[in-house]
């Protein structure tokens, strides 16, 4: 698709607000936009956003014969790639430019300033060695590309871990993940970009330039920093001239900004880390947030329940007769305890839930699988759609929706199938719950 | 998206599809067949009552519905709405159409928008709508151009036009004047203020009759305010300041329930 062009209006807006120091956005000229690091389940994976700028990074590692001419280091790959999904504009194979000046800016960035350890990766010289492969994806663009990739990247390189392997004389041998803890790899440093964007040659700077900044901007400096105040790249493009004391000013600036990002990285980092050490929930699932749109928020609606005692009496009539089973609690720990087996869920395909939500289902309802007498089973089929009540009154949270359509089913299923109250119970449980359980495997 | 799936397949079975009245203000899914009153298999329900309306009349079926042989076929995921005609005896049929959220537009006939111009050929202007095609705009379709006197319209100005050709067979045809040939604010838009973009959910919202959010608005400051129904607004106020107050609260606007609107147009109107 064509991007959408900058109209004149826009332009005029955005270079009188940045003479008189304002922003779109209200931050101030040095301010950079809030930094939001997630971490997924698997080791060196991560999503970084910068803004509404996303970049997701993922590293994997492989075992490769090294370079003839390297023969004990090992190899570092980067790959940055702009999919339509970041903006309309990038079409597959269309953003040749940007794409090859993002990419050799990552890999001198990351790979020249040496910040990993590639002699660490060799495992036989010559013959075997890690070949580290990083792989960048835009999921949003809203200005300051870099800046978020060079983040995404350092990040998932430190969450990452790789198989652990020993060398014996000739035996070289590699263990998998369950018979010894991966290992992470070796950094020195971590090197962040911070981008500048020039207006009015050189008069007015702007730090973390936005999408729209992007646009009217006259030059752009990218500055690579560690910690420790090492410049490791610095690149400066669109033809200005800058003179020297702005650049001067520009590292100084890039050190107390790559300063807080560190610390940000290095505290992400320390509670994903506890998270699983401690055996709580990681993921992303867990880590990024819903984000509702409140226009559409549905009201609360009556449940009918009317004639459900009559409805529940006819299904209990011309259901057979139930089958005689003794209920026999299994403790599994304390505070948790199973009755019964439960159904095939016929959902198929998310196995580990479908196992988890069974044994809530049963120990909810424990009283309705095995139950003997009618009259226990009529209260308690009143008492569930009771609950549907009590549940349809949650504050505003997309399993509102969720809770609304099921009444009907049920109501439904109640008339027309003769479907155990088991499956009834695990599937709606199965269904609330579905959502946070879905991607914590 | 995937607890909506669930639902979806639940409700595959026995399929008897339910009358179109009994759904409004629910939440449909595209696949979804809604039975009108007029059909012979509904059983007798009909939607207007009152004397003399035997006759189901004229029924629109808006964004999001389409006319299938038993009913209306829903093409959208939203909430159902209706809305009962207004005037005589309540027999002439209503309007149904589905409550939707999109960013991206389709240029629908009739709809006025915001375009920008790219392009100046010969006798007539590209514009750029959003949607999948550039629009062409005469220079003829402004208040008072002939040919000799031609509209001050250069490349990369706004335009506030409305469609005359929209659909998906041609590239969209947009005129600044209305049938009558007058420009009733239609036309280029000034050079000053700001333009953005926002959801087309949130621009309808924003133009139903007594919105709040504008007249709350237009109690803190004075602005003049253009919206396109492709998602673009154009805001201008006395300073810039104001100007980004305004179009950051409208962005904001979305995902904010009425409260924590009221609480930031307080803390503004203390500034």
């Amino acid at each position: 698709m064509k991007e959408t062009p900058l109209s004149n209006c826009e332009r005029r807006f955005l270079l009188r607000a940045i003479e008189e120091r304002k922003r779109l956005d209200g931050r101030q000229s040095y301010d950079y936009r809030n930094v939001r690091i997630s971490f997924g389940a698997d080791y060196g994976c991560c999503i970084v956003e910068l803004g509404r700028t996303r970049v997701l990074g993922q590293v994997s590692c492989e075992l490769v014969s090294p370079k003839l001419n390297r023969a004990t280091e090992g190899i570092l790959f980067f790959n940055l790639e702009l999919s339509p999904m970041a903006a309309p504009a990038f079409e597959p194979g269309r953003q040749p430019e940007l794409l090859v000046k993002l990419n050799r800016l990552l890999e001198r960035c990351l790979r020249n300033s040496k910040c990993i350890d590639t002699e660490s990766l060799c495992v036989v010289a010559g013959v075997k060695v890690w070949q580290i492969r990083v792989d960048l994806h835009l999921l949003n663009h809203d200005g300051n590309i870099i800046d978020a990739a060079s983040i995404a990247a350092i990040v998932a390189l430190c969450h990452f871990r790789r198989p652990d392997v020993s060398v014996q004389g000739e035996e070289v041998t590699l263990y998998t993940p369950e018979e010894r803890d991966p290992v992470p790899l070796s950094i020195h440093h971590m090197p962040i970009c911070v981008s500048f964007a020039f207006f009015q040659q050189g008069t007015y700077l702007l730090v973390d330039p936005s999408e729209r900044e992007e646009r009217v901007m006259d030059g752009l400096l990218v500055i690579a920093m560690n910690k420790h105040r090492e410049i490791c790249t610095i690149q400066s493009s669109g033809g200005i001239m800058l003179l020297k004391d702005q650049v001067l000013r520009c590292s100084k600036i890039t050190g107390v900004k790559v300063a807080e990002i560190t610390e940000l990285i290095q505290k992400a980092l320390e509670n994903d880390r506890k998270v699983r050490k401690e055996g709580g929930k990681f993921g992303f699932a867990e880590s990024i947030p819903n984000q509702k749109i409140s226009a559409f928020k549905m009201e609360r609606a009556p449940v009918d329940t009317n004639d459900v005692e009559e409805q529940a009496e006819e299904i209990i009539m011309k259901a057979d007769p139930p089958s005689d089973f003794v209920a026999k609690p299994i403790l599994r720990m304390p505070g948790t305890a199973q009755i019964g087996e439960g159904l095939e869920n016929s959902w198929g395909d998310f196995e580990e839930s479908e196992r988890e939500e069974e044994e809530e289902g049963n120990s909810d309802d424990a009283t309705t699988s095995g139950g003997q007498k009618m009259e226990t089973e009529e209260i308690n089929i009143v008492s569930k759609t009771k609950k549907d009540d009590d549940t349809i009154i949650l504050s505003d949270s997309e399993e509102e929706e969720v809770v609304i359509l099921e009444p009907e089913e049920t109501h439904k299923k109640t008339r027309t199938h003769t479907t155990t109250k088991q499956e009834n119970s695990s599937k709606k449980a199965f269904n609330k719950k579905r959502k946070k359980k879905r991607a914590t495997h | 998206a995937t607890a909506l799936a669930g639902a979806a397949a639940n409700r595959a079975g026995p399929s008897r599809a339910p009358p179109a009245g009994t759904r409004v203000g629910q939440v449909v899914l595209p696949g979804d067949v809604l039975l009108l009153p007029s059909h012979p298999e509904a059983d007798g329900e009909r939607l207007w009552l009152g004397p003399g309306a035997a006759l189901p009349g004229r029924l629109v079926c808006g964004p999001g519905l389409r006319s299938c042989g038993a009913g209306l076929l829903v093409t959208k995921c939203g909430l159902l709405r209706h809305r009962q005609p207004g005037g005589a005896g309540g027999g002439s049929g209503g309007a149904y159409w589905v409550d939707s959220q999109q960013k991206r537009y389709v240029p629908v006939k009739g709809d006025h928008v915001i375009g920008i111009v790219t392009l100046k050929a010969g006798d007539i202007f590209k514009v750029d709508v959003g949607g999948s095609e550039q629009a062409s705009l005469s220079y003829l379709a402004f208040e008072g151009a002939t040919k000799r006197n031609r509209p001050n319209v250069q490349v990369g100005d706004l335009i506030y036009g409305q469609f005359v050709v929209a659909n998906k067979d041609m590239e969209p045809e947009m005129v600044c004047i209305d049938s009558s040939g007058r420009a009733n604010g239609m036309g280029v838009i000034g050079h000053e203020g700001l333009l953005f973009k926002v959801s087309l959910g949130l621009i309808r919202k924003l133009l139903a009759p007594n919105c709040e959010i504008i007249q709350e608005l237009g109690q803190l400051y004075p602005f003049e305010i253009v919206f396109g129904m492709n998602g673009r607004i154009w805001v201008k106020a006395k300073t810039i300041q104001q100007t980004l107050i305004v179009a950051n609260i409208l962005e904001a606007c979305e995902h904010m329930t009425a409260e924590q609107r009221t609480q930031a147009f307080a803390k503004l109107s203390e500034r």
